[in-house]
C-alpha cells in the first residue's frame, strides 16, 4: 500500500501569525502545465488592512533594536532557508521546472539575505554623515526608517524578487505588507514560515497571497502605509499606486527588483538632521 | 505651618514658597538614565546562591506589605490575607510573618482585628488613593480616620499634577499636612513614578517629599503601568543616600508593583544593599508592595530546602 | 525587648541582615585545556621547529596551566609563507561574497562557544568572568559579524577607493583582551581579503590557540589564518619579517617606538594602538551618581589594564569633597577576588611584572606627596593583586599623573574652568581617550572639539562598538580600528 501524504495549507501571514482570509476565499496555484498544484489563501482588503495594522505596531520595536540585532535576524532567515533548501527549490520549480535555474534562484536569495544582513550595521556609516557647517554647530544627517512599507513583488519572481526588496527594506527598520506574486505564490508562503521561525518579531513581515490586482488599489490608498515598493509592479499597476500615493505623500519606489544595492536600502529612509551649539 | 524636624530644614529654604521650592528642586542632580539603566543591569548579574540566597528570601518574607486594593474587597478577602500575612506558610512554622498588610481604609478594622496580638502592622492607603484627586481638607480628614480605625502606617499619594505643573509648593504643603493628621502612624508617601516617566523627575520629587516629612518614599499605587522598576528603586535609593548625608535623616522606600517573582526581590535586594548598605537591609527602611510575590518567595525557601522544584498546588491562595 | 502580646502587637525587635554574597563559581568544566600546544600554522597545529616551550600560567592561583610553544626564526618564517600561500592562491582572490559567508560562519561559532572560551579568557587572564562573559565575548562575535558584512561591500566604503588587500599581515596584540583584541585585528584583516599571521601575548596564549581550532572546524581555508605563540622575540620576528606586508600591532608606546624604528626605510604598512593616560572631566552639572559610575568603570574595569583607562580624573573644583567622598563609598563596595567567582568586580593583576610595576608607581605617589585611599580589602594570598586605589591631592607634575599605570590607580586633580580641564587634559604625550561628564549639550561639544584624543565618551565611558573607531592622537599610536575608518589600514590606498 502507498502511503497518503499530509498536504500543507498555505495560508496568509499576518501579525506572526498565520490566519486563513477572513473572507474564506482561496485560489489555485497553477503548475507550468496549468494543472492545479495546491490552493492558497485569497487575501481580502480586510486582511490587508489588519496586516497595515500589526506592520504599524511592529514598527518602532523593530526600528528600536540594533543594526546589529538586526543583521544577525536577517542572517538567521538565511541559515533557516539554507536548511529548508530542497522545498523552496520545489517550490520554486513548480513555475519553471527547470531545477538548475530553480537552484540558482533560491542560492541566490540566501546570499542575498546574507548580503543585506550585513548592511544593517554599517548603512548609516555610508549613508549618513557629520555635515560641516558654517558655524559653532554639531550638525548630524543620519538616516531613519520610513515606517511602513507596503510591496508589490514581482509576478515572475518565485522567490529572489521578493526576498531582494523585503531584505532592504528591513534593513533600516522599516516593517513590511508584502503582496505576493499571484502566479507564483507557494515560495512567499514558504517563506512566511521561515520567517516566524527566524527570531522575525510579528507584524515585521506580512505576506499576504492573492489576486493582485484586486489588493493594489486598498494598499496604494492606506492613508497609515508610508511607502510604496512598486519595482514589481507592471506600468499599470504603478500608474494605480502613484495615483493612491497622492492621499499622504507616499513615497512610491521602483527600481530592479532582482539588483542589490545600499540605495535601495535609502529609498526606504528618511534622513534627519540635527543641530547642537558647541561652546561654553 | 509646622515644618518637619529641622534635621530636614538643613537643606530646605528659609522661606518655603513655589519659587524657593522650585530652586531647591532644581538643585538636585540630574539623572543619567543610559547609566543608571547600566548600573541596574550590572547589580542584576549578581549571582546569589545557596545560604545567601535563603538568607535574603525569608528577609523578603519579612520585608513584605501583602497588599489588596481591589474594588472588591470584601472583609472576607482581608481576613483571609491576614492570616496568611501571620502564617504565610501553614506547614512549616519557621516561616516568619510579613511585615504588614496593606488595604483600603473601609477595610482597615477587619484588618486591625485579624492581626490583632501579632507583629504585623495594619497598612492603609489614604489621600483618594489611587488618583489623589480631591481637596486637600477630604483627603486630611481621610488620614485621620484611618488612624483613628487604627492604622501604623498610611501609604498617601502625592499629586503629580501638581508636581508636573511645577506646583511645588502644594505638593510639599500636602504631604506635610498628611503627616500631622498621621500622629503617630509613620508615613510613606508614593511618588506615582510611572507618571513622573523621567528619573529626573523621580529624583527631584523624592527629595522633596523627604524634606517634606517622608518615613518612607513609595513608587507607586500599582494601579499605573510602569509600576516599580529597578532603575527608579536605583535612583531613589540614591535620594536617599543623599538626604542622609545632608541632613543626618534615614528616610525607608518601598517599591511597589509588578514584583512578582523570587528573583525580581533578590535583584532589588542586591540594589538596596549595594547602594544603602547593610543598615538598611530590614524591614524598618525596607518593604516590598506585593501579593503574588509572596508564595514565589514560598516555593522558592521550600526548593532551596529540599532540591525539588515546586509547584504552586502546596501553597495557600488566599 | 518584651515579647508579650500586649495591647496592639508583639514588640518584635525588626532582624536585619549584614548580606555578603556566598561565593558562585563559575565552572571550568566546560573547558579543555591541552597539556603543551603546538603553533596553528596552514590550518593544523604543528610542533615548534625552535623545539622550544614555555609555562602560561594562571595569574589568581599561580597554577600552571598548559605548556605553550615559543615560535623562532623559522616558525616565523614558515607561518608567514603559508599565510603568502593562501593569499596567493585562495584568500587573496575568493570573492567578497564567499569570504563574507567564512567570517558570518567563525562569529556564529564563537556565539556558540562564548561561554567556554569566557572561562577560559578568564582562566589565562586573571579578568573577572562577569567581563568575560559579559563584554569581552559579546565584542569579539560582534565584530566578526560586522566585519564580515563589509568583505563584499568594501567598494561602498570609500568613494573613489578601489579597495585592494594588501597581502599578509602580521599582527602582534597584548594581554589585557586577548580575544578581543584578536578579534579587533582579524576580523577586518580577513574581511578586506588578507592573510594573517597572529601572535598572541605570552601571558595570554590559550584563548587564541581555542579560536585557531575553531577556525579549522569552521572550514576557514588553511594558511589564512596563523598563530605563532612566543614572547617579545618571536614579536619581533613577525614585525621583521620581509615578506610581511602590514604591521599592526597594540601595546606599550615603548615598544610601539620599537617597532616603528624596526620598519623604519621598509615599505611597510604599520599601525599602532599604544598607551594612554586619559583624562576623565567631571563638571559640577554632571549626573552625579552616574559619572560616578563611569569614574569605577573608567579605571577599574578589568583591573585598570586598559589602555583607554580614565586614569587622570579632573574633578570641578566647587564638587571635589563631595564627588570624592562618593567615590571612596563606592570603592568600599567593589568585590576584589577570584576571578571566576560570578560576583567579582575587580580580578588579579595579569602577572608578578605588571604588579611590580604598579607598585613602583604607586610608591612614587605617597612619596611625591599625593594622598591615598585604599578601601578595607581582603586579598587571596596567591595570585597577583592590588587594591583599587585613589590618590587626591595630585600635581601634573607627580609621576602618577604622567606615567601610565595600567592598573587600578586613580589620581584625582581638580580643575576651576574647562579652558583649565583643556589644558591640563591634553598636557601630555599621550592622546588616545577622554571622558567628560555634563548636563550641558554644548559643553560637551565644545569639549571633545579641544580634547586631543581619538575617543571621547561623554556621560559614559568605556564603551566599544566593532562600528565605531578607535585609535589615538599623538604617543598613544596611529590608525583606527573599528568602524569604516578600520579598513583603511588593511586596504592598499594613498594613506
Amino acid at each position: 500500500m502507498s502511503r497518503l501524504d499530509v498536504r500543507k495549507t498555505y495560508k496568509l501571514y499576518i501579525g506572526g501569525e498565520f490566519p486563513r482570509s477572513e473572507s474564506g476565499r482561496s485560489f489555485p496555484a497553477l503548475d507550468s502545465t496549468g494543472a492545479v498544484v495546491a490552493r492558497v489563501a485569497r487575501a481580502s482588503r480586510k486582511d490587508l488592512r489588519d496586516a497595515v495594522r500589526h506592520a504599524r505596531t511592529a514598527q518602532a520595536g523593530w526600528a528600536g533594536r540594533s543594526g546589529y540585532n538586526r543583521g544577525q535576524i536577517l542572517y538567521r532567515i538565511a541559515e533557516l532557508m539554507e536548511d529548508r533548501f530542497e522545498t523552496f527549490v520545489s517550490q520554486v520549480q513548480v513555475a519553471d521546472p527547470d531545477r538548475r535555474r530553480a537552484r540558482r534562484q533560491v542560492e541566490a536569495s540566501i546570499d542575498m539575505l546574507v548580503w543585506y544582513a550585513g548592511w544593517a550595521d554599517k548603512f548609516a556609516q555610508v549613508y549618513g554623515n557629520l555635515n560641516p557647517v558654517a558655524g559653532p554647530f554639531f550638525n548630524i544627517s543620519a538616516p531613519e526608517p520610513t515606517g511602513v512599507v507596503g510591496m508589490v513583488a514581482a509576478d515572475d519572481s518565485a522567490l529572489l524578487g521578493l526576498v531582494a526588496r523585503m531584505a532592504a527594506i528591513l534593513v533600516p527598520g522599516n516593517t513590511v505588507v508584502v503582496l505576493a506574486s499571484e502566479s507564483r505564490p507557494m515560495p512567499a508562503v514558504t517563506l512566511a514560515e521561515v520567517l516566524e521561525t527566524s527570531d522575525v518579531p510579528g507584524g515585521v513581515v506580512n505576506i499576504l497571497t492573492g489576486h493582485t490586482d484586486e489588493l493594489i488599489p486598498w494598499l496604494a490608498e492606506h492613508m497609515d502605509v508610508n511607502a510604496v515598493d512598486a519595482s514589481g509592479a507592471t506600468s499599470d499597476q504603478r500608474r494605480l499606486i502613484d495615483e493612491g500615493a497622492v492621499h499622504n505623500v507616499k513615497r512610491v519606489v521602483g527600481g530592479d527588483p532582482l539588483t542589490r544595492s545600499p540605495y535601495t536600502i535609502a529609498s526606504f529612509t528618511e534622513t534627519k538632521t540635527v543641530w547642537h551649539p558647541k561652546g561654553l | 505651618m509646622t515644618l518637619a524636624p529641622s534635621a530636614r530644614q538643613s537643606i530646605l529654604p528659609d522661606r518655603i514658597t513655589n519659587s524657593t521650592l522650585a530652586s531647591f528642586v532644581r538643585s538636585v542632580p540630574s539623572v543619567d538614565e543610559v547609566g543608571a539603566t547600566e548600573r541596574v543591569a550590572a547589580l542584576s548579574s549578581r549571582s546569589i546562591k545557596r545560604d545567601s540566597k535563603a538568607e535574603a528570601l525569608r528577609l523578603a518574607v519579612q520585608m513584605m506589605d501583602l497588599t489588596t486594593l481591589e474594588g472588591m474587597d470584601t472583609p472576607g478577602k482581608v481576613i483571609q490575607m491576614s492570616a496568611k500575612a501571620v502564617h504565610p506558610d501553614p506547614t512549616d512554622s519557621s516561616i516568619p510573618s510579613v511585615a504588614a498588610v496593606c488595604v483600603y481604609p473601609s477595610m482597615v478594622p477587619y484588618a486591625r482585628q485579624a492581626v490583632e496580638g501579632t507583629s504585623v502592622k495594619v497598612a492603609s492607603v489614604s489621600t483618594y488613593f489611587p488618583s489623589g484627586q480631591a481637596d486637600l481638607g477630604l483627603r486630611v480628614a481621610e488620614t485621620e480616620a484611618v488612624v483613628e480605625a487604627g492604622a501604623d502606617e498610611v501609604d498617601m499619594v502625592i499629586s503629580r499634577g501638581a508636581f508636573l505643573s511645577g506646583d511645588y509648593f502644594r505638593v510639599f504643603d500636602e504631604i506635610v499636612k498628611v503627616k500631622e493628621a498621621c500622629r503617630d502612624a509613620h508615613l510613606k508617601v508614593i511618588l506615582e513614578t510611572g507618571e513622573l516617566q523621567t528619573l529626573d523627575n523621580v529624583r527631584r520629587a523624592s527629595m522633596l517629599a523627604m524634606a517634606a516629612g517622608a518615613d518612607f518614599i513609595k513608587t507607586s499605587t500599582g494601579k499605573v503601568t510602569p509600576a516599580a522598576t529597578l532603575p527608579v528603586t536605583l535612583v531613589m535609593f540614591e535620594a536617599i543616600r543623599d538626604f542622609q548625608a545632608a541632613t543626618g535623616v534615614k528616610v525607608g522606600m518601598k517599591p511597589a508593583g509588578g514584583i512578582r517573582t523570587s528573583k525580581d526581590a533578590i535583584r532589588y535586594l542586591v540594589v538596596l544593599n549595594e547602594t544603602l548598605g547593610s543598615e538598611w537591609m530590614s524591614p524598618d527602611w525596607f518593604r516590598f508592595g506585593a501579593s503574588s510575590l509572596l508564595n514565589d518567595v514560598l516555593m522558592q525557601i521550600r526548593w532551596l530546602e529540599t532540591g525539588r522544584y515546586q509547584s504552586a498546588d502546596y501553597f495557600t491562595k488566599d | 525587648m518584651s515579647t508579650e502580646l500586649e495591647g496592639r502587637k508583639a514588640d518584635v525587635v525588626a532582624p536585619r541582615i549584614d548580606w555578603s554574597y556566598a561565593t558562585s563559581r563559575e565552572s571550568t568544566d566546560i573547558v579543555s585545556i591541552e597539556k603543551r600546544y603546538g603553533l596553528f600554522v596552514d590550518g593544523e597545529f604543528r610542533a615548534p621547529k625552535s623545539r622550544k616551550h614555555y609555562e602560561s600560567v594562571n595569574p589568581a592561583t599561580e597554577e600552571h596551566l598548559a605548556e605553550v610553544a615559543e615560535a623562532g626564526p623559522a616558525d616565523v618564517d614558515a607561518a608567514v609563507s603559508y599565510a603568502r600561500e593562501a593569499y596567493e592562491s585562495e584568500w587573496g582572490a575568493m570573492p567578497g561574497a564567499e569570504r563574507a559567508k567564512h567570517i558570518f560562519r567563525i562569529a556564529r561559532m564563537v556565539q556558540e562557544r562564548a561561554r567556554e572560551l569566557a572561562v577560559l579568557e578568564t582562566l589565562d587572564g586573571g579578568k573577572p568572568i562577569r567581563e568575560s562573559r559579559d563584554v569581552d565575548l559579546p565584542q569579539v562575535a560582534a565584530n566578526f559579524f560586522y566585519y564580515a558584512g563589509w568583505a563584499d561591500k568594501l567598494e561602498y566604503a570609500f568613494p573613489g577607493l578601489d579597495p585592494e588587500p594588501l597581502g599578509v599581515a602580521g599582527q602582534v596584540i597584548p594581554w589585557n583582551f586577548p580575544l578581543l583584541m584578536l578579534a579587533w585585528k582579524v576580523a577586518p584583516a580577513l574581511a578586506t581579503g588578507n592573510t594573517v599571521v597572529l601572535k598572541p601575548a605570552e601571558t595570554t596564549p590559550l584563548t587564541a590557540l581555542a579560536f585557531a581550532e575553531l577556525t579549522a572546524e569552521a572550514g576557514l581555508p588553511p594558511g589564512v589564518f596563523n598563530v605563532v605563540t612566543g614572547a617579545g622575540e618571536t614579536g619581533s620576528h613577525v614585525v621583521g619579517h620581509p615578506d610581511v606586508d602590514k604591521v599592526a600591532f597594540t601595546g606599550s608606546t615603548a615598544v610601539g617606538k620599537i617597532i616603528q624604528h624596526q620598519l623604519a626605510g621598509t615599505d611597510t604598512r604599520l599601525s599602532l594602538e599604544l598607551g594612554g593616560k586619559a583624562a576623565h572631566v567631571v563638571f559640577e552639572d554632571a549626573p552625579l551618581d552616574q559619572a560616578i559610575e563611569g569614574v569605577v568603570n573608567g579605571i577599574f574595569f578589568n583591573q585598570g589594564h586598559v589602555c583607554c583607562a580614565g586614569s587622570r580624573l579632573f574633578v570641578q573644583e566647587n564638587i571635589h569633597d563631595l564627588f570624592v567622598d562618593k567615590l571612596k563609598a563606592r570603592l568600599a563596595t567593589l568585590r576584589v577576588g577570584d576571578p571566576l567567582d560570578k560576583n567579582t568586580d575587580v580580578g588579579a593583576i595579569n602577572s608578578r611584572e605588571q604588579l611590580e610595576r604598579i607598585t613602583e608607581l604607586v610608591d612614587a605617589g605617597v612619596s611625591e606627596g599625593a594622598e591615598m585611599f585604599q578601601p578595607a580589602c581582603d586579598l587571596p594570598s596567591r595570585g597577583f593583586w592590588f587594591v583599587p586605589t585613589l590618590f587626591t591631592g595630585v600635581a601634573q607634575s607627580h609621576r602618577i599623573a604622567q606615567e601610565e599605570i595600567f592598573g587600578p590607580v586613580l589620581s584625582i586633580m581638580s580643575f576651576r574652568t574647562p579652558e583649565e580641564a583643556i589644558e591640563k587634559a591634553n598636557n601630555t604625550p599621550y592622546g588616545l581617550s577622554a571622558g567628560v561628564w555634563t548636563s550641558k549639550g554644548s559643553r560637551i561639544l565644545w569639549m571633545a572639539d579641544h580634547l586631543k584624543a581619538g575617543v571621547v565618551w561623554a556621560n559614559t565611558y568605556n564603551k566599544f562598538d566593532p562600528s565605531s573607531p578607535f585609535g589615538g592622537y599623538k604617543e598613544s599610536g596611529f590608525g583606527r580600528e573599528g568602524g569604516r575608518h578600520g579598513l583603511l589600514s588593511y586596504l592598499k590606498g594613498p594613506r
